[in-house]
């Protein structure tokens, strides 16, 4: 997925992309396979979405009605949307992959119209990535100008036009349902589930949404196959995945590793470890809408099962690392300020909870907290817990705090009873 | 009957505007679709959206201008208020807020006279928060105009105002 | 059928439906804000929590939202489980971080469904030690205050306002807990059905203005069950009184009429009652005062003077006051007091509908209808509420096609994605652009003629035996096979005429086109100009201008003129002849117009607020109307006159009146049932008008006697001016206030219904007169096409919710949304006169005597060679449909009455 990724130039042409096997994916898919053998192969492949939830991509393919060949279908238009609106604090691989090779993204997204038999597909792409909007429309360009998109695509049947939209932006926009809404031009809220996009999404077509790493595995699935596939992973998921990690580390950075290399491997020998003078007090492993983990699992194999175990979630995958020496209270505060600034406004619990966690923990920073403000967190933890609310936003926001007020809650009492012991981030 | 409403022309928008608007419109099934990416646009040269850009695009989509402000005030890259000729996105989310956002912010605004919203003297400049710019691992960072500045430090950002200054 | 289990007990209730609608029908206390009704579930507020047990076996259970989970067969759940009554407190706790802590001095306050559902959830006590956000508020116009502060964003009001009645100036804007719901700018809400928003919306932003210019509580309110007068629909609407004066009107939900909802018109134009020319005297013309018993006495002997008595009759008035009047005259002397044109197009619709073989459908009929065609007329015009039924009717392709996705029909913003996909088939065939437009697969604009010339191509199309129209284009031949074969193939199909175009063909079209459907079972359904205009037609009488004539003849000397302006109905000289050949004129009415000022004997009578009556609607359903409050004296009832001067009369109260008037005539017969009768009782006592908590009665006329004066009695009614008595287990059509045990806003209305959004318990009220029988032969009479005669334009009165209905327009804020008169005119025509948009025109009749100047304003939809103008503007009175002028530009000097009327 990575592999022309490379210090040594800008970005991959499509020169670039077909010398190192670009663009044999979809000659495969298209030229070889059956729509419905091409979501067979994802779904067998094991690929699982990296935007974070995890679902599995040909699983969701396959739900998509297809057309019945007997009886004349009002709707057959079917939409196929990239999900580059990566926004998740922490989160910095989607924006690599767009920047550096949007042709591999491209061909993810032509295997996957073609497996629904979609005729339009967006790259829905966050308003702030100008490097990669400009990258991938340049690539959407060559790629037409090499009928790798337009009508009768390698001289089949199949016609695929993708459009760039870019957003004017808002964390929202990432959720599937809200993307569709964001995309149709409206007030990007999420939509209730069901019905799903693959019934009704798009002006209520079938639509499938896949986050632009999930499409970027693709190529190399239909490329080399299944079993190669398989052979990437380490623990139960299969393939790689790229990891990231941010903060007090020596080396922050991205790499592409097999799923289910420990976390330990990749704090310590990818990024070097802490800087020096910096110890690790505890880590968010998929960026901030996941629990704290602490040293002591720095053993855990970064697999959604695994780290699911150890009490949080692997989420994008890119690790932010808290040290010892930044207060863990005012980094839930900034997570929290983050999460109430883009709450959508739909929902009460996530419009007037979030800012009400704000306002607690702003209070509790200044001074001004009571110990029954901890207990008023919690409570807030579980109000906005999983199915209380319209969406995943308020869900994830409460995920650093409720394992923040457990694994840290002397850093919250401290400020209450009147002596921070912690300093300012440095 | 029909009742009336007040209409303003898209007069207000130029050839080029309106040309690059009609050349996206067939890509979505309707105009309201259109409606980000053509405020996107008439941004582009204007800075900002002026209630009567906001109703000329209205127009010439043929959508209602009361559902275009409700989609632009829920966006945060549309600006309904006058911005300098270079926004300064800088990243205040929790990477960069760690490695010192808050002083990068105290720079620009010490920098150039401004609180964050304003703009500067010179209507060069406006300062803004944004959230993640996905650039976490050169924390902290910065959207200047359409470039990401990375590792900022005091002077890396004296010489992004300077030559932006000079150019 | 599902069986569910609730806290344990077992129910068994509809399939399909979601958990909160079917926990409120069936009475358990469930709280809520962004699900209604009439709109759906929108998931947003989460207040409905309740637990969910996976099975029997299942102790936790996990907390749904009720209003988006469905009903399924052998589901357990929970609605008084500890964690499902935390939660739903503590929501509402989220929702107070912002809400204001006024409620004493708020509007809202005595009738808010935020303060009934934060007392069901037991919220006592704040936390939230933080700010409050606040907010601007914006001019909404005349009907609505705005008081954004109050917004616990449930997101009701846009989901009304733009998806349910499809406008678009009210929006959401902003993010997070900075959501402001407003207009882009200040400015007066566009949608005819803005005043809903007071009912709405669960808490105070949007309330009623004309309401807070003379505000009491819900409680110190007196109400009793009416029917709105302003158009001929017959909505079920709630006035409110105090101090003797009409305050309201909100919503009274009816499930075949109007539901929950109410047009502008029939919300607001109520103070007419309260107005400065509300005629509160008795007049004897050259007498300084008039007694009742003088004015008695001087009808009487008028009478007795009399060679010959003319009685005119009133679309307005009441059957049991028209009926008097006709036993006061006698038949033959009894005329509708209708211009020549409607009245003969009301015997046409009479006809119909009574022998016509066709059915009649009421509002939640024409919600259901899966293909539409209105001929001819601008419904949110000519009866609006109909308008909101049939852009909801448009939905019911998506709603199929949801059906057939397993999409649940109550997930509202899921079954809209779907409208593109699955029109229904709607086509509007009219004079020129409608307000419903935008709900139309296709629309057409012609004048009359060529509108029932289409009609009669549908029928065509549909039966050969339907004549065909001669020399039909191409066009209308093709369009005409599309509607056909729309209607055709439609489960439900759906003919909406009536006589706004002022044209029997286009009548006889519609019932052509109905007749040629005979197996799909098609509805017909009219709009008419008035509120018992169906019930007169149905009484029958004779045309004015035969009054005119027996005058002139000599055949009658004089005159009783029930509540009617007769200047509204034939030409000023025409009326000024016959008034002035009457030795007599007696006129009973409320309002002053020309007509009262004509009068010799002027009696003042009551107003719908103060009186009682039966009024038949357009549907052919007979409703009973009931005194909110006393009138004083010397005010009268029309009927209540009338009585006073049949001496021998065998009738001495109301209900006398109204088994007279069913036993009279066939078609009435069944009317005594509309509501029961003055003699019903709840455990020997009366209904009360006043609710138990009102206020101040023992000194709210302390200004004028110190002692309680004692409380008026009323023998016509089941009620009482009182708040002794009972409203409980009342039937619908004598239940006065909508309230039950801890509902105290209008939302009370599930404790009433059979299922939510369903009849009411007992039935919902009136009588429906007709039901299909019979056939009539097929109408033959098709007219020529239009053609515009160079010079000569043909006049077409156009109705305007707002000022084209006479007693409306006296309220201030209706006549403060009046549009100014103006003339339109197609843009060719306009060429020809060499005048742009706003230029004034004189208009002349033939023979090139002035009219008047007008204003025009340029309308493209509107067909060439015909001019455009307002129905029932007084200004406008020498101008009736069908008349021939001359246009010339003006000076533009020259007077513009829009500038004469301010």
């Amino acid at each position: 997925m990575s592999q022309n990724i490379r210090p040594d130039r800008d970005f991959t042409t499509l020169k670039d992309y077909r010398r190192t096997g670009g663009y044999q994916g979809i000659r495969k898919a298209l030229t070889e396979l059956r729509p419905k053998q091409v979501q067979q192969l994802v779904k067998d492949a094991g690929l699982r979405g990296r935007g974070g939830a995890g679902f599995s991509t040909g699983l969701k393919w396959s739900l998509v009605p297809m057309e019945d060949d007997s009886a004349a279908d009002i709707r057959q238009t079917r939409y196929f949307l990239a999900n580059a609106d990566e926004m998740e604090p922490g989160a910095f691989k989607d924006r690599l992959l767009l920047e550096q090779d949007p042709h591999q993204l491209i061909e993810g997204i032509i295997i996957g119209a073609y497996a629904i038999q979609a005729n339009i597909a967006y790259i829905f792409m966050r308003g702030e990535y100008r490097l990669a909007a400009k990258r991938v429309a340049h690539a959407l360009q060559e790629a037409r100008d090499h009928s790798y998109l337009g009508e009768h695509i390698l001289d089949t049947d199949f016609n695929l036009e993708i459009y760039l939209h870019t957003s004017a932006g808002r964390y929202i926009c990432g959720e599937e349902t809200a993307l569709l809404n964001a995309l149709q031009g409206r007030r990007s809220i999420p939509r209730a589930k069901p019905p799903f996009a693959v019934v009704s999404g798009l002006w209520g077509r079938p639509t499938v949404a896949n986050n632009v790493e999930t499409l970027c595995n693709v190529p190399h699935i239909l490329h080399y196959g299944v079993d190669w596939y398989h052979s990437l992973g380490l623990g139960a998921d299969q393939g790689t995945k790229l990891f990231g990690v941010s903060g007090r580390v020596k080396h922050p950075g991205l790499w592409e590793l097999p799923m289910g290399t420990p976390i330990r491997e990749i704090i310590e020998e990818h990024a070097g470890g802490m800087q020096d003078g910096y110890r690790l007090r505890g880590f968010l492993p998929g960026g901030a809408s996941t629990d704290f983990l602490l040293p002591e699992h720095l053993d855990v194999l970064m697999d959604y099962d695994a780290v699911a175990k150890a009490g949080s979630r692997m989420g994008t995958g890119t690790i932010i690392v808290l040290d010892d020496q930044t207060c863990p209270v005012q980094m839930v505060l900034n997570l929290e300020e983050f999460f109430a600034q883009e709450s959508c406004g739909w929902c009460t619990p996530c419009r007037d909870g979030l800012p009400w966690t704000v306002t607690l923990l702003k209070d509790i920073v200044a001074g001004r907290g009571r110990m029954e403000d901890l207990y008023t967190l919690a409570g807030l933890t579980r109000m906005l817990g999983p199915g209380h609310t319209f969406c995943a936003l308020a869900p994830g926001a409460m995920e650093p705090l409720q394992s923040a007020l457990k694994f840290f809650r002397e850093d919250f009492e401290r400020y209450i009873i009147g002596n921070s012991a912690t300093r300012e981030p440095a | 009957m029909n009742l009336t409403t007040d209409k303003s022309t898209f007069a207000g928008l130029t050839a080029q505007e309106i040309q690059q608007i009609e050349a996206i419109i067939d890509h979505y099934e309707d105009n309201n679709a259109v409606a980000v990416e053509a405020l996107n646009i008439v941004q582009k040269q204007r800075h900002w959206i002026s209630d009567q850009c906001l109703c000329a695009v209205a127009e010439l989509l043929q959508i209602s201008r009361t559902h275009l402000e409700s989609v632009a005030t829920f966006d945060n890259l549309i600006y309904r208020q006058p911005v300098g000729n270079t926004v300064i996105h800088y990243c205040n989310s929790v990477t960069c807020w760690m490695l010192g956002s808050d002083r990068v912010c105290e720079h620009l605004c010490q920098r150039l006279n401004v609180q964050p919203g304003e703009v500067s003297a010179d209507g060069e400049f406006t300062i803004l928060p944004i959230v993640c710019l996905g650039a976490c691992h050169h924390a902290p960072v910065a959207l200047v105009g359409d470039d990401l500045k990375l590792a900022l430090t005091e002077d890396s950002i004296d010489e992004i105002l300077g030559v932006k200054h000079r150019g | 059928m599902a069986r569910i289990e609730i806290d344990g007990e077992l129910h068994t209730v509809q399939d399909g439906n979601n958990l909160l609608s079917t926990c409120l029908s069936l009475g358990l206390d469930l709280p809520y804000f962004c699900w209604h009704p009439a709109l759906g579930s929108a998931g947003a507020c989460r207040q409905c929590a309740i637990l969910q047990y996976r099975d029997a076996d299942d102790q936790q259970g996990h907390l749904v939202m009720a209003c988006m989970t469905p009903v399924q067969d052998g589901m357990r759940i929970a609605l008084t489980a500890q964690q499902a009554r935390q939660f739903r407190r503590d929501n509402i706790e989220l929702l107070m971080t912002n809400h204001p802590h006024y409620c004493p001095v708020c509007e809202e306050g005595g009738e808010c469904h935020l303060q009934d559902m934060t007392l069901l959830t037991g919220h006592t006590m704040r936390r939230f030690r933080g700010q409050k956000r606040t907010h601007d508020n914006q001019y909404l116009g005349p009907f609505i205050n705005h008081e954004m502060n109050r917004c616990i964003a449930c997101y009701r009001c846009v989901r009304f306002y733009n998806d349910y009645a499809g406008s678009d100036d009210l929006q959401v804007f902003g993010i997070h807990n900075n959501v402001y719901f407003g207009r882009f700018e200040d400015g007066a809400l566009q949608s005819e059905f803005s005043g809903n928003l007071v009912e709405v919306c669960p808490t105070g932003v949007f309330t009623d203005k004309t309401f807070s210019a003379h505000y009491a509580r819900k409680w110190d309110l007196q109400t009793a069950p009416s029917v709105c007068v302003h158009c001929s629909l017959g909505c079920n609407v709630a006035p409110g009184e105090r101090y003797g004066e009409l305050r309201r009107i909100v919503n009274r939900y009816h499930g075949e009429v109007n539901g929950y909802l109410l047009c502008d018109r029939g919300r607001f134009g109520y103070d007419f009652v309260n107005s400065p020319k509300r005629i509160r005297k008795l007049h004897i013309a050259g007498q300084a005062s008039c007694s009742v018993t003088m004015a008695t006495d001087k009808f009487h002997t008028m009478l007795q003077a009399a060679d010959g008595v003319i009685g005119i009759a009133s679309p307005r008035a009441s059957l049991e006051a028209n009926f008097a009047l006709r036993a006061l005259v006698g038949e033959d002397n009894f005329f509708l007091g209708l211009d020549d044109s409607e009245h003969t197009l009301l015997n046409a619709i009479h006809e119909v509908m009574r022998d016509g073989g066709i059915h009649s459908p009421s509002l939640q009929e024409i919600e259901q209808a899966d293909a539409i065609l209105i001929l001819g007329e601008d419904v949110t015009h000519s009866a609006p509420r109909m308008a909101l039924s049939l852009r909801q009717a448009a939905r019911n392709a998506a709603f199929a096609l949801a059906s057939k996705l397993h999409i649940q029909p109550w997930q509202d913003a899921a079954v809209r994605e779907l409208r593109k996909q699955a029109p229904t088939p709607v086509f509007i065939a009219s004079i020129c652009s409608t307000r419903l437009d935008d709900i139309a697969t296709n629309t057409w604009h012609g004048g009359p003629e060529d509108l029932a010339r289409l009609g009669f191509a549908i029928a065509h199309n549909l039966n050969d035996a339907a004549p065909l129209p001669a020399a039909l284009n191409e066009d209308q031949q093709a369009l005409a096979a599309n509607i056909a074969r729309a209607l055709r193939q439609a489960q439900r199909p759906l003919i909406v005429s009536g006589t706004s175009c002022s044209s029997l063909a286009v009548i006889q079209a519609a019932y052509n086109i109905a007749r040629a459907l005979p197996e799909s079972a098609p509805q017909l359904a009219f709009t008419l100009p008035e509120c018992n205009s169906l019930g007169m037609a149905i009484m029958g009488g004779k045309p004015l201008q035969q009054a005119f004539a027996a005058m002139n003849q000599g055949l009658a000397d004089s005159v009783v003129i029930l509540e009617n302006d007769i200047y509204r109905r034939a030409s000023t000289q025409q009326v000024d002849a016959f008034l002035e050949t009457a030795r007599h004129v007696v006129v009973i009415d409320s309002l002053q117009n020309n007509t009262t000022e004509k009068a010799a004997l002027l009696l003042a009578t009551a107003t719908f607020a103060e009186s009682e009556g039966t009024l038949v609607n357009n549907e052919g359903r007979a409703q009973r109307y009931f005194p909110v409050y006393p009138v004083t004296d010397p005010v009268r009832a029309s009927w209540q006159w009338l009585l006073s001067v049949m001496t021998d009369s065998p009738w001495a109260h109301h209900d006398d009146l109204t088994s007279a008037c069913a036993g009279a005539f066939p078609e009435l017969a069944t009317i005594v049932a509309a509501a029961p009768g003055a003699d019903y009782t709840v455990e020997g006592c009366k209904i009360p008008r006043q609710p138990q908590r009102y206020s101040g009665r023992t000194a709210m006329h302390a200004n004028i006697a110190v002692s309680e004066p004692g409380q008026p009695s009323d023998q016509e009614t089941p009620f009482t001016f009182s708040m002794e008595g009972t409203t409980a287990k009342v039937p619908p059509a004598v239940l006065p206030v909508i309230w039950a045990p801890g509902w105290d806003s209008n939302q009370a209305i599930n404790k009433f219904q059979e299922e939510t959004g369903g009849s009411l318990r007992a039935g919902d009220p009136g009588i429906r007169l007709f039901e299909a029988s019979g056939t009539q032969s097929w109408f033959n009479d098709i007219p020529p096409a239009f053609q515009a005669q160079p010079g000569v334009w043909k006049v077409i009165m156009l109705p305007h919710i707002f000022g084209s209905e006479e007693l409306s327009l006296q309220s201030p804020a209706i006549a403060e949304r009046c549009p100014a008169v103006c003339a339109l005119l197609h843009p060719l025509d306009a060429e020809t006169l060499a005048i742009s948009d706003c230029d004034t025109v004189a208009i002349r009749d033939p023979s090139g005597t002035l009219i008047m100047n007008m204003p025009i304003r340029i309308e493209k939809t509107l067909p060439p060679g015909l001019l455009g103008l307002a129905t029932g503007r007084p200004e406008l009175q020498p101008l009736q449909s069908g008349m021939l002028v001359c246009l010339h530009k003006s000076d533009p000097l020259a007077t513009d009455v829009s500038e004469e009327r301010s």
